[in-house]
């Protein structure tokens, strides 16, 4: 049975049934979906877990100095800075260059000044999403289908 | 016909339309920072002024949204005396506003983007929402059958509670814990929520559109439901290609993968009623709602396309985090949103005798400006992403800040199309807000909103 099926383009009042049943299957389905995706934690090996306490602070701690506004994750978020998802992992940066910015700072990037405490844990937090995975697009293969898989 | 509704409706447009003015200070005052070296010693905080700019934008939209539906809900549903329940929501609305706003300037973050502010502010933004749902729920229930853009309202209404709840999910540790699942509830509350907000809009426009041509079985028949039901199916499913370069599971990549691909079908609706929307046009030029809701159409083409294009995982690769996909965000909150919504302005402001003001130049003249513009700003945005997407995929890599350096003709030309653009916007909003001031509206006193 199709999911709209109406007997013609003139106003009839019995279809008024069939919006209310294929609303209510895609709500469904939709909510399937969704639970599928709250569950995943659960199921989640410890390995790609970043359950790490100092990791969920400084995502916090991320959101905090909306650090968000200006720098990306995973390509997602600000524009102004560079994505930090492998800071921790690149030549060259690393833990020293994370420090150094959050202390001093380099233009249009302010010295936030921040305690050692709430810079040990953003190190922390990007040390783990430097551990999830990469974000950096010449790592991803297109396959043939017009998807891309990580090398 | 006026009663309760539409003047409830008018006052969250009105208000809807300062929160455009005070986005747009805020979004020329953001774009500094693109432009002049050292802003950051003369500016508040890069950090506070984006937020401030977007959720201004976002209130614009929000506000505006709501009040299209309950201007649209006026026309089958009379209310004789004052009600209490919509005249709490605009003042929740306006605490959250107030709330957010001071939680910008004193750099108390704590959210998401987009929603950055203390997450406290969120609490009278959703009771203003269960307010708004009961007052639909009161409505509605008396239109039977439901046309399709009623089903789009309500679709809208729900699904933003269902996401912006979804949006707070991080307060518990179980999902912040783990960073992948958050980050992929994170983007699929961002999907949905402008989904939300583009199922009540494109619902006005509907309805908009069945006013104008005075045809009402329009609203009833198949191919509007079947339309319909393919932007829920989208809305509900194909946010996943905002991540895929996120490592998380293939079902969820290739889901939105697959279901964008379906929007071809709107893509093709589009051009196969092209030759129908021009003569229409030629006939209804002069009817200013129209005129916004046939450049919304022209805009939906464009970004169609182009949000197409990015959906595909080989092409996403090169436009993801670049400012290909500021150009959409810009393009389609610019040349759709808001025009969808200037339309709604123009027929429900000041009783509707301005959407015949044809002898007015200045609004003709700003209409054709603001087009002008916003496809210089769309198009100085794209090449800068382009640009920045060479870069990514550039072996070896020039250091972040050079390539920057690299785009500043770019960012340039976006400040002073971005210029241009806001005085045409600021034009237009001041008239409309003459005519919502000026023109016997002040029925809304009289109501006691």
């Amino acid at each position: 049975m199709p999911i709209i099926s109406f007997h013609s383009a003139e106003f009839d009042y019995n279809m008024t049934l069939r919006p209310v049943h294929s609303f209510s299957f895609l709500s469904v389905v939709f909510l399937a979906f969704s639970l599928s995706i709250y569950l995943k934690p659960a199921f989640s090996l410890p390995t790609i877990d970043i359950a790490k306490p100092e990791a969920s602070k400084g995502r916090l701690t991320w959101q905090k100095y909306n650090c968000q506004s200006c720098h990306q994750l995973y390509g997602l978020g600000g524009y102004l800075g560079p994505d930090l998802t492998n800071v921790y992992a690149a030549p060259n940066k690393g833990e020293p260059l994370i420090r150094a910015m959050l202390q001093i700072g380099i233009p249009p990037m302010p010295s936030f000044n921040l305690p050692e405490e709430e810079i040990a844990l953003l190190v922390a937090f990007l040390k783990e999403t430097n551990a999830s995975g990469t974000a950096d697009p010449r790592m991803f293969l297109i396959l043939s289908n017009g998807m891309t898989q990580r090398k | 016909m006026t009663n309760l509704y539409q003047n409830i409706g008018k006052y969250y447009l009105a208000t809807a339309l300062l929160m455009l003015c005070i986005g747009l200070v805020f979004g020329l005052t953001t774009a500094l920072y693109y432009i002049i070296p050292g802003a950051e010693s003369h500016l508040l905080g890069f950090n506070s002024l984006r937020p401030m700019h977007v959720s201004a934008i976002m209130f614009w939209i929000l506000l505006g949204a709501t009040g299209c539906v309950y201007s649209g809900l006026a026309f089958f549903y009379k209310f004789e005396s004052p009600n209490p329940i919509a005249r709490t929501q605009w003042f929740l609305w306006i605490i959250a506003i107030g709330g957010i706003f001071y939680s910008y300037t004193k750099g108390d973050f704590g959210g998401r983007e987009y929603w950055e502010f203390n997450p406290i502010w969120a609490l009278p933004l959703a009771m203003a929402w269960l307010l708004f749902i009961l007052n639909f729920i009161k409505a509605v229930k008396k239109i039977k059958p439901w046309p399709v853009y009623v089903w789009m309202w309500m679709t809208g209404i729900v699904f933003f509670i269902f996401a912006f709840t979804e949006n707070y999910l991080w307060l518990f540790p179980y999902f912040r814990g783990h960073f992948v699942t958050d980050m992929t509830i994170q983007w699929k509350v961002n999907g949905s929520l402008s989904g939300s907000w583009n199922q009540m809009l494109y619902g006005t426009a509907f309805f908009l559109m069945e006013r104008i041509n005075k045809n009402s079985t329009v609203g009833h028949s198949k191919l509007a439901f079947g339309m319909y039901f393919l932007g829920l199916f989208n809305l509900m499913f194909n946010w996943g290609h905002h991540i895929y370069t996120l490592p998380t599971d293939d079902y969820v990549r290739y889901t939105g993968y697959i279901v964008s691909m379906t929007e071809w079908v709107f893509f093709a609706k589009i051009v196969y009623n092209w030759r129908q929307s021009i003569s229409e046009a030629q006939k209804h030029y002069h009817y200013f709602p129209y005129r916004f809701l046939m450049a919304a159409d022209i805009w939906v083409l464009i970004n169609l396309s182009q949000a197409i294009l990015m959906s595909i995982p080989a092409l996403n690769l090169y436009t993801h985090g670049t400012h290909v996909t500021v150009a959409h965000a810009m393009g389609t909150t610019i040349g759709i949103n808001s025009m969808i919504l200037f339309a709604a302005c123009f027929e429900f402001l000041g009783n509707g005798s301005i959407a015949f003001n044809t002898k007015n130049r200045w609004i003709t003249l700003s209409f054709w400006t603001t087009q002008s513009a916003l496809l210089v700003f769309w198009v100085s945005l794209n090449l800068a992403g382009i640009k920045k997407g060479i870069w990514q995929m550039s072996e070896p890599q020039i250091p972040f800040s050079t390539m920057m350096k690299g785009l500043h003709l770019y960012f340039g030309i976006f400040f002073v199309a971005g210029l241009v653009l806001a005085t045409a916007l600021f034009t237009i909003v001041s008239i409309l807000l003459r005519s919502y001031w000026t023109i016997p509206g002040k029925e809304l006193q009289t109501e006691n909103v």
